[in-house]
C-alpha cells in the first residue's frame, strides 16, 4: 500500500487503454496500480489493430475521424517510447509467441519500414517494429457494380473532407496487393493508415510497467468505494476458483495452445489472483485507496459507474501463413457486408470481425465465423490455404455516439476512459494526452458531460 | 392523417422504421424522433433483449413499439423458433415473419414464409408477413390469419424504389388487412408514391440509417408518408393526354 499522501491513482482495467494510461501517468512521476484479473486479455486481445481513421470513416462520424487523426499522428512517438521503456531492440526471439521461421522474413517484406515513414518513427528509442507497427496504408476494394458504387460515393465524402486517398483501378490494386481475386473492380488506398499487432502493444506495456516498478493487481474489481460523494478506492472480488465466472476477461478460450498472448507473461486464468511487478501483494486486503480511480474497464465500464457503455461482440479469426500474403491492411464490402483482413510480419492473417449487439456474450459462432471467411475468400481466394491459428470473440465498449468517453467523471476522484468501442488501440496515444491534459479541443469531444442528466 | 390500425392497436404513424445499419446508437435515436414513427422492427438474432444499453432501450425511452422480426432465417422452422424466443424475451406476440430465400437478393422465400405464418398464427401469434409484391399470396396470407400483408417494392437495402406499382396496385385493391410497403424505398417519392398506391403503411430502414443525413431523411420520409396518404385520400384526378385549362371558362 503506497505511503500516505503520495499521489496514487487506481486504474481499473488493464486493456490498452489502461496500460497505456498507467505507463504514460507512470513516467509522468505518478504512482500507479492496474487492476485487471487478466491484463490485455479482453477487447485488446480480440483486436486487429488498424489504425486507420481514413479508411474507417463513415457519414455522421467526422468527430471520430478528428480523433483518430490525432491519435494516429502521436503513434509513432508513443511506439518509440514504449519500446525503449519496455526495453525492446527490436523483434525480441524471447517472446513465448511463435515467431517461425517466417518471421524474419515477413520483416523484410517489401514495402515493410516504407510508406510514410511512420514505422521508422520520428523519436528516438526502441524499435516500433517490435510491435509490429506499420504503415503501408488501407486498401479497400470493391467486387460488383453496387459496391463500386457505394466506393465511388465514399471516395467523395473523403475528398470533401480533404482526405489523402487515392482512387484505384482493379488492376492497379492487384498490382500492390496480387493475392486479391482477379474480379477485384476498384479500390481506395488511404496510405496514411497504419495498423499494429495489438497482443504485442498490452505485452510491452506491461513489462514497461514492470520496468517501472508499477503495480499490476491480477484480480477483479466488484465495486468502487465511496465516502460520501467521494470515490476514494475500489474493492477487489476474492480470489476464486478457475472457471468461476467472473465476466472481466473475454478470452473466450477458444484459441488453440500455439497462438500465445505475448510477452512472456504466463497467461493467467479468469479470476484467479496473481501479481507481476516490482512488489507482490501476497495480502488478501480486498480494498485499495486512491487518490483518484481511472475507469479504464472497457466493456465492463458500465457495470461499475454510471457512463453509457454497452458491450458490442466482435468474433475475430487469426490465420497463419509462413510468409505473409498482403503487404497492407485490405478491406473490403462483399455484396453489401464488410470485412478486414490485416498482415502481420510474421504470416499472421487476422480476419474480422463481426459487430454483434450481445451483451455480454463471447461465445464464437459457428455464424459467425463462417461470414468472416465467406467475405475474406472472396477478397482473397488464397486464405483457404492458411492455418486457422485462432478464434475469438471480444467485447467492444460501444457508446451512443461512437465516441469514448475521457475526462472527469463529475463525481470526485472518479475519471473516466472507456467507450472506445471499435478504437481503443488507435486513440490509446491520444487517451493518454487527453488525461494529462495535453488536449483541449479534443479532449471537449470526449467529454463525459455530454451524458449527463441522460443515463 | 387517420389512424392505422394493425390487428386492433391504433398507431398515428403510418412510417414504420427498421433499425438496421444506422452508424451509433445515437443517430438511429435521433433519426426514429424525426421520423415520428411508434412501430420500429427489430432483428432478433443480432441482438441480445436482455443487455442494457441496447437499442431496444432506445426504443422504450421514446415509448416506440418494438416489433421483432425473424432476418436471417432461411427455414420457417427457424423463423418459428426465433418468434418463440422474441415472444418470451419481449413479451409480445408480434412479429414481423420474414423467411429469405437466398443471401445475394435477400428475396423472401413465399412457400417457407407460408408454412411459418400458418403455424405462427396458430400459435396465437400476430403476424405481419414480408413477401414479394404477389396479389396472389398476399391474398393466401390473409386467408391464413394474417393480421397485415408487408408486399416488397424492390429487393431489401436496393433503394431502388418501387418497381412494379401494379402489384401493389392489385394487392391493395384486393386485401382487407393493411397493406404496407416493405423494402426498397429509396428516397422520399418512393414513401409518397407508396402511399398514394393505397398502401396503408411504409417500412423503412436504410433508407434512413446510411442517408448521409439519417436525421433529416427521416424527417423527409415523414412527411412523404402522410402527403401520400392525403393525397391518396383526396383522390387524383385522370390523367388526361391534352391540356384542360384551369382559369375558369365558366363562373
Amino acid at each position: 500500500m503506497p505511503a500516505k499522501g503520495a499521489q496514487v491513482d487506481v486504474i481499473v482495467g488493464g486493456g490498452v487503454v489502461g496500460l497505456s494510461v498507467a505507463w504514460r501517468l507512470a513516467r509522468a512521476g505518478r504512482q500507479v496500480t492496474v487492476v485487471d484479473p487478466a491484463p490485455g486479455r479482453g477487447a485488446s486481445y480480440a483486436a486487429a489493430g488498424m489504425l486507420a481513421p481514413v479508411s474507417e470513416v463513415t457519414y455522421t462520424e467526422a468527430p471520430l475521424l478528428r480523433l483518430g487523426v490525432a491519435s494516429l499522428r502521436r503513434w509513432p512517438a508513443f511506439a518509440a517510447e514504449l519500446t525503449e521503456d519496455a526495453g525492446l531492440a527490436g523483434p525480441t526471439p524471447g517472446e513465448d509467441r511463435d515467431a517461425g521461421p517466417g518471421a524474419g522474413a515477413g520483416r523484410a517484406s517489401p514495402g515493410s519500414g516504407a510508406g510514410n515513414g511512420l514505422a521508422g518513427g520520428g523519436a528516438a528509442g526502441g524499435d516500433p517494429l517490435a510491435l509490429d507497427l506499420r504503415s503501408e496504408g488501407t486498401l479497400d476494394v470493391a467486387f460488383g457494380a453496387d459496391d463500386l458504387a457505394a466506393l465511388d460515393e465514399l471516395a467523395a465524402f473523403m475528398d470533401k473532407l480533404g482526405l489523402p486517398v487515392e482512387r484505384l483501378t482493379g488492376r492497379e490494386c492487384r498490382r500492390l496487393e496480387p493475392m486479391l481475386a482477379p474480379s477485384v473492380r476498384g479500390g481506395l488506398l488511404a496510405p496514411g493508415d497504419a495498423w499494429v499487432d495489438p497482443r504485442r502493444v498490452t505485452a510491452a506495456l506491461l513489462t514497461a510497467l514492470e520496468r517501472r516498478g508499477a503495480e499490476v493487481v491480477r484480480a477483479r474489481v466488484t465495486e468502487l468505494l465511496r465516502e460520501g460523494d467521494r470515490v476514494t478506492g475500489v474493492r477487489l472480488a476474492p480470489p476464486e476458483p478457475y472457471g468461476t465466472g467472473n465476466g472481466g476477461t473475454g478470452n473466450g478460450g477458444t484459441g488453440n495452445g500455439g497462438t500465445g498472448n505475448g510477452g512472456g507473461h504466463g497467461e493467467v486464468r479468469p479470476g484467479a489472483r496473481a501479481t507481476t511487478g516490482a512488489e507482490t501483494r501476497a495480502e488478501t486486503s480486498a480494498d485499495i485507496r486512491a487518490e483518484r480511480v481511472i475507469l479504464t474497464a472497457g466493456a465492463w465500464s458500465g457495470e461499475l459507474a454510471e457512463v453509457p457503455v454497452r458491450p458490442v461482440k466482435g468474433q475475430i479469426m487469426r490465420l497463419r501463413s509462413p510468409q505473409p500474403l498482403l503487404n497492407r491492411c485490405v478491406r473490403g464490402t462483399v455484396h453489401g457486408s464488410s470485412v478486414y483482413l490485416v498482415p502481420r510480419g510474421d504470416g499472421e492473417l487476422v480476419v474480422g470481425a463481426t459487430q454483434e449487439e450481445m451483451g455480454f456474450d463471447t461465445r464464437v459462432t459457428a455464424g459467425g465465423l463462417y461470414e468472416l471467411l465467406r467475405d475474406a475468400r472472396e477478397l482473397v481466394p488464397g486464405i483457404t490455404e492458411l492455418e486457422v491459428a485462432d478464434v475469438v470473440a471480444g467485447l467492444r465498449p460501444g457508446t451512443p455516439d461512437n465516441l469514448p468517453v475521457i475526462g472527469p467523471s463529475g463525481t470526485p476522484g472518479l475519471t473516466f476512459a472507456t467507450g472506445h468501442h471499435r478504437g481503443g488501440v488507435l486513440l490509446a496515444p491520444l487517451t493518454t494526452a487527453i488525461l494529462l491534459g495535453e488536449e483541449g479541443e479534443l479532449a471537449a469531444l470526449c467529454s463525459p458531460e455530454r451524458f449527463q442528466g441522460i443515463s | 392523417m387517420d389512424d392505422l390500425i394493425i390487428a386492433g392497436e391504433k398507431f398515428s404513424s403510418r412510417l414504420i422504421m427498421g433499425t438496421g445499419g444506422a452508424p451509433s446508437l445515437e443517430v438511429l435515436d435521433q433519426a426514429l424522433a424525426a421520423s415520428g414513427t411508434e412501430l420500429t422492427t427489430v432483428a432478433m438474432r443480432r441482438l441480445d433483449p436482455g443487455s442494457r444499453g441496447s437499442v431496444l432501450d432506445v426504443l422504450r425511452r421514446r415509448d416506440i413499439k418494438v416489433l421483432p422480426n425473424t432476418a436471417g432465417c432461411f427455414t420457417a422452422g427457424e423463423a418459428v423458433l426465433t418468434a418463440r424466443l422474441a415472444r418470451e424475451a419481449l413479451g409480445t406476440n408480434w412479429v414481423k415473419l420474414e423467411v429469405i430465400a437466398d443471401e445475394r437478393t435477400l428475396l423472401p422465400d413465399p412457400i417457407e414464409t407460408f408454412d411459418a405464418a400458418e403455424r405462427l398464427v396458430a400459435d396465437g401469434f400476430v403476424v405481419l408477413p414480408y413477401i414479394g409484391d404477389d396479389p396472389a399470396l398476399a391474398r393466401r396470407l390473409e386467408q391464413a390469419g394474417c393480421a397485415a400483408v408487408m408486399p416488397l417494392g424492390a429487393p431489401i437495402g436496393s433503394g431502388l424504389g418501387i418497381r412494379n406499382p401494379h402489384s401493389i396496385e392489385l394487392i391493395v385493391e384486393a386485401a382487407s388487412v393493411p397493406v404496407i410497403l416493405d423494402a426498397g424505398i429509396g428516397t422520399a417519392s418512393d414513401a409518397a408514391l407508396a402511399m398514394e398506391l393505397g398502401c396503408d403503411a411504409v417500412l423503412l430502414a436504410t433508407a434512413v440509417t446510411r442517408a448521409q443525413r439519417p436525421d433529416l431523411m427521416a424527417a423527409a420520409m415523414k412527411g412523404a408518408v402522410a402527403a401520400g396518404r392525403l393525397a391518396r385520400q383526396a383522390g387524383r384526378i385522370p390523367r388526361r393526354r391534352y391540356a384542360e385549362a384551369s382559369s375558369p371558362t365558366s363562373p
